[in-house]
C-alpha cells in the first residue's frame, strides 16, 4: 500500500533530481550535447588520431626526413601482399622489392623472386624523437633492400607516408600557434576597444576594417614572401604565423568589441567598478570571461583556416621550404600536369589537409550548437 | 536611399586612404627596400638607366619614407602606378585587364554557387532532417573543407583523362584570329574548370546559410499566418518564406567575394588563368615593386566596392534597413 508518505517522498525525490539536473554547470550541459552530435565526435577522435600520429611521427614514420633513395624516384606504393608468386601463403603479409627496368624514366617492377616480411618494432634509421630523445625503434619496416613506400615516393625518391607525418607537425601546430598568438591580442583589444568606446574604440575599429578591406591570401602573399630567405625553418614557421596572426586579430577583435560594448553597463560589472578594481582587471576577469563560448567555437574554425593558408602559402613555395616540410610543400610537388597524371600518389597530402580541415569543421560546428543554448534539448 | 549611398561614399575617402597605406608599407617591409632600386638596376638590365633615374625622382627615392608615400600617392591619384620592372611597361597597362578576368572569375564562380546552393537550401530547410537533407549538409561541408587549390589540382587530373576542356589559361592558341562569337565560345570553354574549382567552396558554406535562415523563417508569425490563410504550401514557402530568408545572404555577399579574390589567387596560379592573383605572385617573386603595390591595391578596391554594391543591395531589398 502506497502512503501518502511515500508519495510525498518520492515527489521530493523529483524534486531533488531535477534541481540537480538545473544546477549542473553549463560546460556539463555542453558536453552531454556535445555527445550527440556523431559527426562532431568523429571529428573529434580524427584529430586525436592526427595529432597522436604528430606527436609519434618519427616512431610511426619507417623512414627518416630527409632519406632519399634516388634510384627509386617517383616509385608507386608498395603492394603488399599475403600471397607469394608461386601461389603459397603467408603468415605474416611481405612485399616485394622493386627493380629499375631503366634507371632514366621511373617505371618499376616488382622482383617476385624474394619476399621480405613487413616486421613490427624494427630497428632502423636512428632519430631524435621530439629533437631530444634519441631512439632507431620503427612501429614497422622492412629489411633493405625492400623498401615499403606506403604512399609511394616523391621526386627525389622519398616516402611519402614518412613525410606526410613530419609534414603533419607543421601544418597541425601553426594553427595552433596563431591561435595562442592571436586571440589574447584580439580579446585584449577588442575587450578595451568596447568597454571604453571613444577615440581608443574609433582608432582601433578603423584599422581592423582596414586590414579587412584587402582580400586575405594577396596580403599573406605579399608579406610571407617578404620574410627574408636566410630563415631557418623554425624562425620561418614562427614568422609565418607573426603573418597569420597580423591579418587575423581583426576579425576576432570586433566580435569581442560588440559583446564587450554590450556588457559594459551590465550589474556584475557595475558592481567590479564599484568595488574599485583597475579597468584592465575588470574587462580581463569580469567581460572578457562572459565571452569565452564565442571564444571556443572561434577558434575551433580559425584553425582550420589557418591551415589552409599555410598550405596555400607553401605550395605556392612561399611558405614553408625544404628540407623542413609541409602537406602544401609536399602537395606542391603535384603542380605540373603531367607529373600530376603520371603519378597521382603525389595529391594524398591534399587529402591530409581535407581531412584535417574536415574534422575541425565538424567539431567547430558541434561545439557551437553545444554551447548555444537555444539549441539545448531536455 | 541616395543619401544613404552619398553617405558611403564619404566614408571610403579614409578607408581608401588607410588601404593604400598598408599596400604601401607592405612593400617596405622587403629587406634592404630603401635601396631596391639598387638591386633592381642588375636585375633588370633592360631598363635604361635613364627610366631608373626618373622613377627614382619621381617616387622620391632619396627622401624620407613619408615623402615617398604621398609621392606615390601622388602618382596613383593621377593613374600613374608606376613600371613594372619585369615587362617594362606601365603597371597601369598590364593590371587592368587582369583585375578584369579576376573579377570575371569571381563573378562567373558567385553566379554559379548561388544558383546551385539556394536550390539546395531549400530542399534541405523543406526537407529538415531527412536522408536526403543529412548528406547534403554533409557534402557541404566536406565542400568548404576542401581547400581551393586541392579541387583546382582534382578537377586538372580529372579534365585531363577526359579530353574535353582546355586545361590551362583563359583563351585558346588561335583566339586572336577568332570572329567575336568564336571568341566568347571559347572563353567560356576555358572558364568551366576554374569556376567550378573556385565555386565549389561558395556553395557548401552559401547553402548551409540558406537552410538555416529558412528554417529560422518558416518558424515565424508571418508564415504560420499565410498558412492559416490557406495559402497552398508552395505560395507559402516561394512568396513569403524565401524571399525574407534570402535577405540575410545578400550580407554575405560583400564576405563571399573576399573568399573569392583569395581562393582565386590559387586557381589562377594553377590553371594558368591570367588573373590579379597570378600576376601578384609572380610580382612578388620579381620584386616588380610597382605591381605588388598596385595590386594589393586594386584587390582591396574591388573588395571594398563589392561589399559596397552588397550594402546598397540590402537597403534595397530589405526596408528595415535604416538608412540615415
Amino acid at each position: 500500500m502506497i502512503s501518502a508518505h511515500d508519495v510525498a517522498a518520492s515527489r521530493l525525490a523529483a524534486q531533488r533530481r531535477a534541481e540537480a539536473e538545473r544546477a549542473r554547470s553549463p560546460w556539463a550541459l555542453a558536453w552531454r550535447q556535445l555527445k550527440r552530435y556523431r559527426l562532431a565526435l568523429a571529428g573529434g577522435v580524427t584529430l586525436i588520431v592526427l595529432y597522436t600520429a604528430m606527436v609519434l611521427a618519427e616512431f610511426l614514420a619507417p623512414y627518416g626526413l630527409d632519406q632519399s633513395d634516388r634510384t627509386l624516384f617517383y616509385a608507386p606504393p608498395t603492394s603488399v601482399h599475403w600471397r607469394d608468386a608461386r601461389g603459397h601463403w603467408h603468415l605474416r603479409p611481405f612485399v616485394y622489392a622493386y627493380r629499375v627496368v631503366d634507371p632514366s624514366i621511373p617505371q618499376y617492377v616488382s622482383d617476385t623472386s624474394r619476399t621480405y616480411d613487413i616486421h613490427a618494432l624494427v630497428r632502423g634509421a636512428p632519430y631524435h624523437w621530439l629533437g631530444l630523445v634519441p631512439a632507431d625503434l620503427h612501429l614497422f619496416g622492412v629489411a633493405p633492400p625492400a623498401r615499403l613506400f606506403l604512399l609511394g615516393t616523391d621526386q627525389f625518391g622519398r616516402d611519402m607516408f614518412s613525410r606526410l607525418l613530419y609534414g603533419s607537425r607543421v601544418s597541425l601546430l601553426i594553427g595552433i600557434m596563431v591561435v595562442v598568438i592571436t586571440f589574447p591580442i584580439g580579446m585584449v583589444l577588442g575587450g578595451i576597444s568596447g568597454y571604453y568606446g571613444g577615440l581608443i574604440d574609433n582608432v582601433m575599429m578603423r584599422s581592423v576594417e582596414v586590414l579587412a578591406a584587402f582580400p586575405s591570401f594577396y596580403l599573406f602573399l605579399t608579406l610571407a614572401s617578404v620574410l627574408p630567405p636566410t630563415l631557418s625553418s623554425p624562425q620561418r614557421i614562427a614568422l609565418l604565423s607573426g603573418v597569420f596572426s597580423l591579418v587575423g586579430w581583426g576579425g576576432l577583435a570586433r566580435v569581442i568589441r560588440g559583446i564587450v560594448l554590450g556588457l559594459r553597463d551590465v550589474e556584475f560589472v557595475q558592481a567590479a567598478r564599484a568595488s574599485g578594481l583597475r579597468d584592465l582587471r575588470i574587462i580581463v576577469r569580469h567581460v572578457l570571461p562572459s565571452t569565452a563560448s564565442y571564444v571556443i567555437v572561434a577558434a575551433t574554425l580559425t584553425i582550420p583556416g589557418v591551415i589552409l593558408g599555410e598550405s596555400g602559402l607553401s605550395y605556392l613555395g612561399i611558405g614553408v621550404q625544404e628540407p623542413s616540410t609541409s602537406w602544401g610543400l609536399q602537395l606542391a610537388q603535384a603542380q605540373s600536369i603531367d607529373v600530376l597524371t603520371q603519378f597521382p600518389w603525389l595529391l594524398v597530402p591534399g587529402l591530409a589537409i581535407v581531412l584535417a580541415i574536415l574534422a575541425f569543421n565538424f567539431l567547430g560546428d558541434g561545439i557551437r550548437d553545444a554551447l548555444d543554448p537555444r539549441q539545448r534539448s531536455t | 536611399m541616395l543619401r544613404y549611398i552619398l553617405r558611403r561614399l564619404i566614408l571610403l575617402g579614409p578607408l581608401l586612404l588607410g588601404i593604400t597605406l598598408v599596400s604601401w608599407a607592405a612593400i617596405q617591409l622587403v629587406p634592404g627596400s630603401g635601396n631596391y632600386f639598387q638591386g633592381l638596376v642588375l636585375q633588370y638590365p633592360q631598363i635604361s638607366p635613364q627610366t631608373i633615374a626618373a622613377l627614382k625622382a619621381q617616387f622620391g627615392m632619396d627622401q624620407p619614407p613619408w615623402i615617398q608615400y604621398f609621392r606615390w600617392l601622388w602618382s596613383i591619384l593621377h593613374l600613374d602606378f608606376g613600371l613594372s620592372f619585369a615587362y617594362n611597361v606601365p603597371v597601369t597597362w598590364l593590371i587592368g585587364t587582369r583585375a578584369l578576368n579576376t573579377l570575371l572569375l569571381s563573378l562567373t564562380s558567385l553566379v554559379v554557387a548561388w544558383s546551385v546552393a539556394l536550390p539546395l537550401g531549400i530542399y534541405s530547410a523543406i526537407h529538415q532532417y531527412s536522408a536526403i537533407d543529412g548528406v547534403l549538409n554533409t557534402l557541404a561541408f566536406v565542400a568548404v573543407s576542401i581547400p581551393s587549390f586541392f579541387s583546382a589540382l582534382l578537377l586538372l587530373y580529372a579534365a585531363y583523362w577526359s579530353h574535353i576542356l582546355p586545361l590551362q589559361g583563359l583563351t585558346g592558341v588561335d583566339f586572336d584570329t577568332y570572329p567575336w562569337w568564336a571568341k566568347i565560345l571559347d572563353i567560356g570553354r576555358h572558364l568551366i574548370l576554374p569556376t567550378i574549382a573556385l565555386g565549389l567552396f561558395s556553395v557548401g558554406g552559401l547553402m548551409r546559410y540558406m537552410r538555416n535562415y529558412l528554417l529560422e523563417v518558416l518558424k515565424s508569425d508571418f508564415v504560420k499566418t499565410a498558412r492559416a490563410k490557406g495559402l497552398s504550401e508552395r505560395r507559402v514557402i516561394y512568396r513569403h518564406a524565401v524571399r525574407n530568408a534570402i535577405n540575410p545572404l545578400v550580407t554575405l555577399f560583400g564576405f563571399e567575394l573576399g573568399g573569392l579574390l583569395s581562393g582565386a589567387a590559387f586557381v589562377e596560379n594553377i590553371m594558368g588563368y591570367p588573373g590579379l592573383g597570378r600576376l601578384i605572385l609572380e610580382a612578388l617573386l620579381k620584386k616588380d615593386v610597382f605591381v605588388v603595390m598596385a595590386s594589393l591595391l586594386l584587390g582591396s578596391v574591388m573588395l571594398i566596392l563589392g561589399n559596397l554594391a552588397a550594402d546598397i543591395m540590402l537597403a534595397y531589398v530589405d526596408p528595415r534597413i535604416r538608412y540615415d
